[in-house]
């Protein structure tokens, strides 16, 4: 029971920063129908940027706030400059381009920072609290790191449902040339839509970082390849599917982990994909079948 | 077989009618690739009238539409909206300089409910009256009981009616319609129509509309004009044009 209470709070916390993950992913799904293979990359460069000014002095929460700025304006400049010219031509292409950013960033961050392994302070404490005389292995900052993921989707639930912009990122993404025609300016918006990506991908590196992950330029590598199957899970088109996904595969694979051994990890989670391509290719939350109808 | 007229007028009253053009094409041209889907092209949609642009699967139609909407890129020609033109004015531009286009397909946004389509159409206004929502709610009742449904629950009739309110929010001084019948049983294309004429006869509103089912949309329009293979063949009050057997036989299918 111990190692089950301990196995489902460390899954949750890797499950969380998944969703932070898979959420990214999704917000430029649904706006550009791209995958962006250089989520990663992306978020490597604002988490070095928000160590850079940790280990210059700043507090945590100065950093955060430039991350996220910097995440923002990352987002948007790539938009601007290298998706656009690849939006509406063939799928493959845009794959490429990412793939190509991907690896350009991840140099690009490996020459300005280094390759060596940095450690990043976490803003609360990683020791477990203690219940009477036990310990248990929820810590402070696991509690910040899930927090943080849900307060980043509520936010971003009250961005989409209850403001004009939110209401014009969703006509762009899912009636584009209509939305033209209605007047909405839809290029913006679909540099929002990366922008707000790179946002919240700024947020699961930062999160992850904290939670004790050393710090290198490809040290958000593996989270891609769970963000996109925990986006998949979700349904790459619904924001809360993401979440779901995303905290159900980090309780999964946590109890993988930890009941059959940390080397079929890998093999469990491209089993999970496969599973849900197979028997649920849209998703647990998928709108697909609205977008045909 | 009739000649073809030029800018035929009509004796056709309706409440805004004084035969100013609102809409003017001038010798539009356009390609798809090698092919010219229109052909010099000059037609012009009046105040307070029904335009209906007729012709066969391919002759054109729906290309016209999207050229005069900016959704396309002319060769050759103008585009002239109350004498200015607009040819090459961005899409996402039209709809405040009073042009609304309820495209082929009608345009619905079926992940979006019926109330936030309604509120995509008046997003470019800033804010939006609520009369004006109630206004689109008391002309349509069935989009009222929907309100909070995604549109994909619509019928296709009530679908034709969404796209319509939604266009209405945007206070159009012209309205392009692209093929609302399709699909549609007969009672709900009279009922839709029926609805566009009254809007015209009270409000002044202009319509240019695009349709294959040419006997309804004559039935309704003030004027039309026979479009085949991307050229216009004849001009002329509707009701010559339902008269002309010849004409109706060789283009228009019936």
């Amino acid at each position: 029971m111990q190692q089950f209470i301990t196995l489902t709070v460390a899954g949750a916390v890797q499950g969380a920063v998944y969703a932070a993950f898979a959420l990214a992913l999704v917000l430029i799904w649904r706006s550009t129908r791209i995958v962006n293979f250089a989520q990663g990359a992306m978020a490597a460069a604002t988490t070095f940027i928000a160590l850079a000014l940790i280990e210059a002095g700043q507090s945590y929460w100065v950093a955060l706030l430039v991350a996220l700025v910097s995440g923002f304006v990352l987002g948007a400049v790539i938009e601007r400059v290298v998706i656009r010219p690849v939006e509406g031509g063939p799928e493959l292409n845009a794959v490429i381009v990412t793939l190509g950013l991907f690896i350009a960033i991840q140099a690009l961050v490996a020459i300005v920072f280094g390759n060596d392994e940095r450690a990043f302070p976490p803003p609360f404490d990683r020791v477990g609290f203690t219940v009477g005389e036990t310990n248990i292995a929820l810590t402070p900052n696991n509690l910040y790191t899930i927090g943080g993921v849900l307060v980043t989707l509520v936010l971003l639930i009250v961005l989409f449902r209850y403001t004009p912009v939110g209401l014009a990122m969703r006509a762009s993404a899912f009636g584009q040339e209509v939305a033209r025609l209605l007047g909405v300016r839809v290029s913006r918006m679909l540099t929002l839509g990366w922008a707000l990506a790179a946002v919240v991908g700024a947020v699961a590196g930062v999160l992850i970082a904290g939670e004790g992950s050393s710090v290198t330029p490809n040290f958000m590598d593996a989270l891609i390849v769970y963000g996109f199957v925990a986006a998949v899970l979700g349904g790459l088109d619904s924001p809360i599917g993401a979440v779901v996904g995303g905290v159900a595969l980090g309780l999964l694979l946590g109890y993988v982990r930890g009941y059959l051994g940390d080397e079929v990890v890998n093999l469990a989670a491209l089993v999970i994909l496969i599973v849900v391509l197979l028997v649920r290719p849209g998703g647990l939350f998928s709108s697909a079948q609205a977008r045909r109808a | 077989m009739a000649e073809p007229v030029a800018h035929g007028s009509t004796a056709v009253s309706a409440a805004g009618a004084d035969g100013t053009a609102v809409l003017e094409v001038r010798d539009l041209t356009t390609h798809y690739g090698p092919v010219r889907a229109l052909d010099g092209v000059s037609l012009r949609a009046d105040k307070g009238r029904i335009t209906a642009v007729l012709g066969a699967n391919g002759a054109g139609k729906t290309t016209l539409l999207r050229t005069v909407s900016g959704l396309i890129r002319p060769a050759r020609g103008q585009v002239l909206l109350d004498g200015t033109e607009i040819t090459r004015a961005p899409v996402e531009s039209m709809v405040g300089r009073g042009m609304s286009h309820v495209p082929e397909g009608r345009g619905v946004i079926a992940e979006l409910t019926v109330d936030e389509n309604l509120r995509v159409g008046a997003l470019f206004r800033g804010k939006t009256p609520k009369e004006e929502f109630d206004r689109v709610y008391e002309l349509f009742p069935r989009l009222a009981e929907r309100r909070n449904q995604p549109a994909h629950n619509l019928s296709g009739g009530e679908r034709q009616m969404l796209v319509i309110g939604r266009a209405l929010l945007a206070r159009p001084r012209i309205l392009l319609l692209d093929e609302p019948s399709l699909g549609l049983a007969p009672r709900i294309v009279a009922q839709i129509f029926g609805l566009v004429r009254q809007l015209v006869d009270t409000e002044g509103l202009s319509v240019l509309l695009v349709e294959q089912n040419a006997r309804s949309a004559l039935s309704v329009a003030d004027v039309g004009v026979v479009l085949n293979l991307g050229r216009v063949v004849v001009t002329d009050s509707a009701r010559t044009l339902m008269a002309d057997e010849d004409l109706r036989h060789a283009y228009l299918g019936f």
